[in-house]
């Protein structure tokens, strides 16, 4: 049924539809939402058999769905920015012990300075901790990735973050349908554990491992991953075939097939690059983007098919490798050896910095023309920078460089170019 | 004239005989009901305070419960000496997360079995000092204010000894550690305001607080029994002496267990809903120089200057007053 509906509390319907026996919650913008309505659904009994669970910190957050996901509950829960970064260590440790736990990342920027807009930071930060990382496009493959999270992350006992656009698609209103709970239950069996702790059978999870068995284990979470690169079509082919509707998969194009220019990102802003890749295409430009929907496991030869015959890729990006560049530019290099096309790196969005199709535009154009630098800034702001680069080559004690900046800029702190 | 009751001490101690005792009540190393939850071969060192108490307090929630024990572990030494891969000393099922998250992960078990309706099997979460009282410290108070069906066992030997005997903020004022070194004009960890975490814990309300020690093993085991006829959130704090990190002969690990508690430096109570309802008096207090003169990370204090012999002896003074300690 299309429902008009917050995109929160479409991902919250979700995951209820998902019958989640342990949910851990603790607040964080722009995901709160999500946990708000799911304990509403917990205390009217619309969601039934299920604990939640308000703790103490975001660490304690994931630590209580290690605990609930070992002892064989379906365990769930959400975080964004600094909560990603403080239970950073409980995330490695459930991509280590391969717990099935699914997590909604809305993400958001990483401070300092702090700001709670959108972009890629915080998920970035943890994309090495061999949990499969996908990214929403829309509010309704938000909702429709989660159910696919759920029988991914059970199928190989490994978990899953779903990324979603922190207030871009987390407060956004639109319509979504929400799936019927027969079909759900239809596509998604109850959690099986491979390993749980069980007084009949006693097992010790989590023992010390040196090294004459890391190296294995740490490979074993890769040989997940590359299962997932085949399991991730085929549970978007079942989820097509089941709801009618496509959503997930590893990554999708958009009209490359003879694209001299392809532009690649991440979550929600894959929207605006395909109005501007229209706008573009009316106007007679060989231009397509790819939208890499799975970001862990990388799927690696479907990107190098989509760009192989392009002579040049844009890589938009949300995030910023600062020191070098982006980290979905190395996957789309890597998935490139040995084909010569030029490749342009923009850093876009970040702390929420709005990307206009005028922008993109402007940015795409001068890639075809191959006049952008390996690394570019969509709408830096050159002349704030070069007065603060000034003041500090002028004044030694030249103060916090964020309230330097906004003094700068006067009293309107988010502008639109 | 009515009988008096006859009590019989073990000699030198005011410890009843074991063997005095009746057999039910007698606490034995081995036989064939001890469940061996900690099973021998582990690699702890010679004397360790925390294998014997955690062997203990684990046989006695088994034969509390009838053997439906799940438990939790911290990082630390408990965890290192008793599960390197591929091996394994825990006979119950047993998972280690990380550092400070035990008790969020015993919340996380207990949650499960409760969803799965399995009221039956208990949960239990264990650390060493640093676990409890530093690092795991926050995830410790949120499961008390939950009050989640968990008991929360410290076994605190009063320093990080898996990482090389580093300070806690349980370790007492004077003692040498490897990051408070006897040297300068304040030798040792510093006199700094104490971190009472049996205390914080009652401050919490929960249902149960107890302090036990492993110079009393009978009083520890009943402890740990009740714990586990009570639902809620339940803590015990053990004493436990590292004889590597304390340099205390691992012959006297008992011994200097027991002179915490007839020093006065470690009381041995319980409290209900934060109201201490019983103490372990002492019958014979012994001056805090016996007890310091045991272990090599007080030797420094034994100087010409002996002013902080005489401020950690107020400590224990005031810990007899305030916990009533005093037999009458």
């Amino acid at each position: 049924m299309l429902q008009q509906i917050e995109g929160s509390r479409a991902i919250a319907c979700g995951i209820a539809l998902c019958r989640p026996e342990v949910v851990c919650a603790y607040p964080i913008t722009p995901q709160t939402h999500i946990v708000e309505a799911l304990s509403e659904m917990v205390r009217t009994g619309e969601l039934e058999n299920c604990e939640y669970i308000n703790v103490e910190s975001e660490f304690a957050a994931l630590s209580v769905a290690i605990g609930a996901s070992s002892a064989g509950a379906r365990s769930y829960t959400a975080t964004a920015s600094q909560g990603l970064l403080y239970m950073a260590e409980a995330v490695y440790n459930a991509g280590g012990l391969g717990l099935p736990i699914v997590m909604t990342i809305g993400n958001r920027a990483i401070g300092a300075p702090i700001n709670i807009w959108n972009d890629h930071s915080d998920s970035m930060a943890l994309r090495d901790a061999g949990w499969i990382q996908l990214y929403a496009e829309t509010n309704q493959e938000a909702l429709d990735l989660h159910i696919q999270a759920f029988k991914l992350a059970e199928a190989l006992s490994c978990p899953v973050m779903v990324c979603v656009d922190g207030f871009i698609l987390t407060h956004a209103y639109e319509q979504i349908e929400i799936p019927e709970a027969g079909k759900v239950d239809a596509f998604l069996p109850p959690f099986d554990p491979v390993q749980v702790l069980d007084c009949m059978d006693p097992v010790s999870i989590g023992a010390m491992v040196g090294p004459e068995a890391f190296m294995e284990v740490r490979y074993l979470q890769h040989y997940k991953q590359l299962r997932a690169l085949e399991m991730i079509p085929e549970i978007a082919k079942e989820f097509s075939e089941q709801f009618g509707r496509d959503s997930g998969g590893l990554a999708r194009p958009y009209r490359i097939a003879d694209a001299e220019t392809v532009v690649v990102a991440l979550g929600s802003v894959n929207g605006t690059v395909k109005d501007v890749v229209d706008e573009m295409r009316e106007e007679g430009h060989l231009i397509g983007s790819l939208c890499v929907v799975s970001f862990r496991p990388f799927p690696l030869m479907e990107v190098r098919a989509c760009l192989e015959n392009s002579r040049r890729v844009v890589v938009l990006e949300k995030s910023f490798s600062v020191g070098l560049g982006g980290p979905l530019s190395d996957g789309v290099r890597k998935s490139l050896s040995g084909i010569a096309l030029r490749g342009y790196t923009v850093i876009a969005g970040l702390g929420g910095r709005a990307i206009t199709k005028k922008s993109l535009k402007g940015i795409f154009a001068k890639a075809e023309m191959d006049e952008l630098e390996l690394l570019n800034f969509l709408d830096l702001d050159h002349e704030i920078v070069a007065r603060q680069i000034m003041r500090e080559r002028e004044t030694r004690r030249s103060g916090p460089i964020a309230e330097n900046l906004l003094k700068s800029i006067g009293t309107v702190a988010s502008r639109i170019a | 004239m009515s009988l008096q009751p006859v009590k019989f001490y073990q000699t030198g101690t005011f410890t009843v005989g074991n063997r005095l005792l009746d057999e039910s009540l007698r606490t034995v190393q081995a036989n064939m009901q001890r469940t061996n939850s900690l099973n021998s071969g582990h690699r702890a060192c010679q004397g360790c305070g925390e294998a014997l108490g955690a062997r203990y307090a684990i046989d006695a929630a088994m034969r509390a419960t009838k053997n439906r024990v799940i438990a939790t572990n911290a990082t630390g030494c408990l965890e290192v000496f008793s599960t390197p891969y591929p091996e394994t000393s825990w006979q119950i099922p047993w998972m280690h997360s990380v550092f400070g998250n035990a008790a969020s992960v015993a919340t996380g078990i207990a949650a499960a079995l409760k969803v799965k309706k399995k009221s039956d099997v208990r949960v239990i979460a264990q650390g060493g000092d640093g676990g409890t009282t530093d690092i795991g410290f926050a995830c410790l108070s949120g499961m008390f204010e939950r009050n989640d069906d968990v008991l929360y066992l410290c076994y605190d030997n009063e320093a990080y000894m898996n990482t090389g005997v580093q300070r806690s903020s349980a370790t007492p004022p004077g003692a040498r550690t490897a990051t408070t070194p006897a040297v300068g004009i304040h030798p040792g960890n510093a006199f700094g305001t104490g971190k009472n975490l049996p205390l914080i814990a009652m401050a919490h309300q929960i249902p149960y607080v107890a302090t036990a020690s492993v110079a009393n093993l009978h009083d520890l085991e009943a402890k740990v029994e009740k714990a586990m006829g009570i639902c809620g959130a339940r803590y015990i704090h053990i004493y436990v002496p590292c004889p590597l990190g304390w340099g205390s002969s691992p012959s006297d690990t008992i011994k200097v267990a027991r002179l915490a508690v007839e020093t006065g430096l470690f009381p041995l109570f319980e409290a209900e809903h934060g109201e201490i309802v019983s103490r372990i008096p002492i019958r014979n207090k012994v001056p805090v120089e016996e007890y310091l003169k045991l272990q090599k990370r007080f030797a420094h204090l034994f100087g010409e200057d002996r002013s902080a012999i005489a401020m950690i002896q107020e400590i224990a003074d005031r810990n007899i007053r305030k916990f009533g300690l005093e037999e009458a």
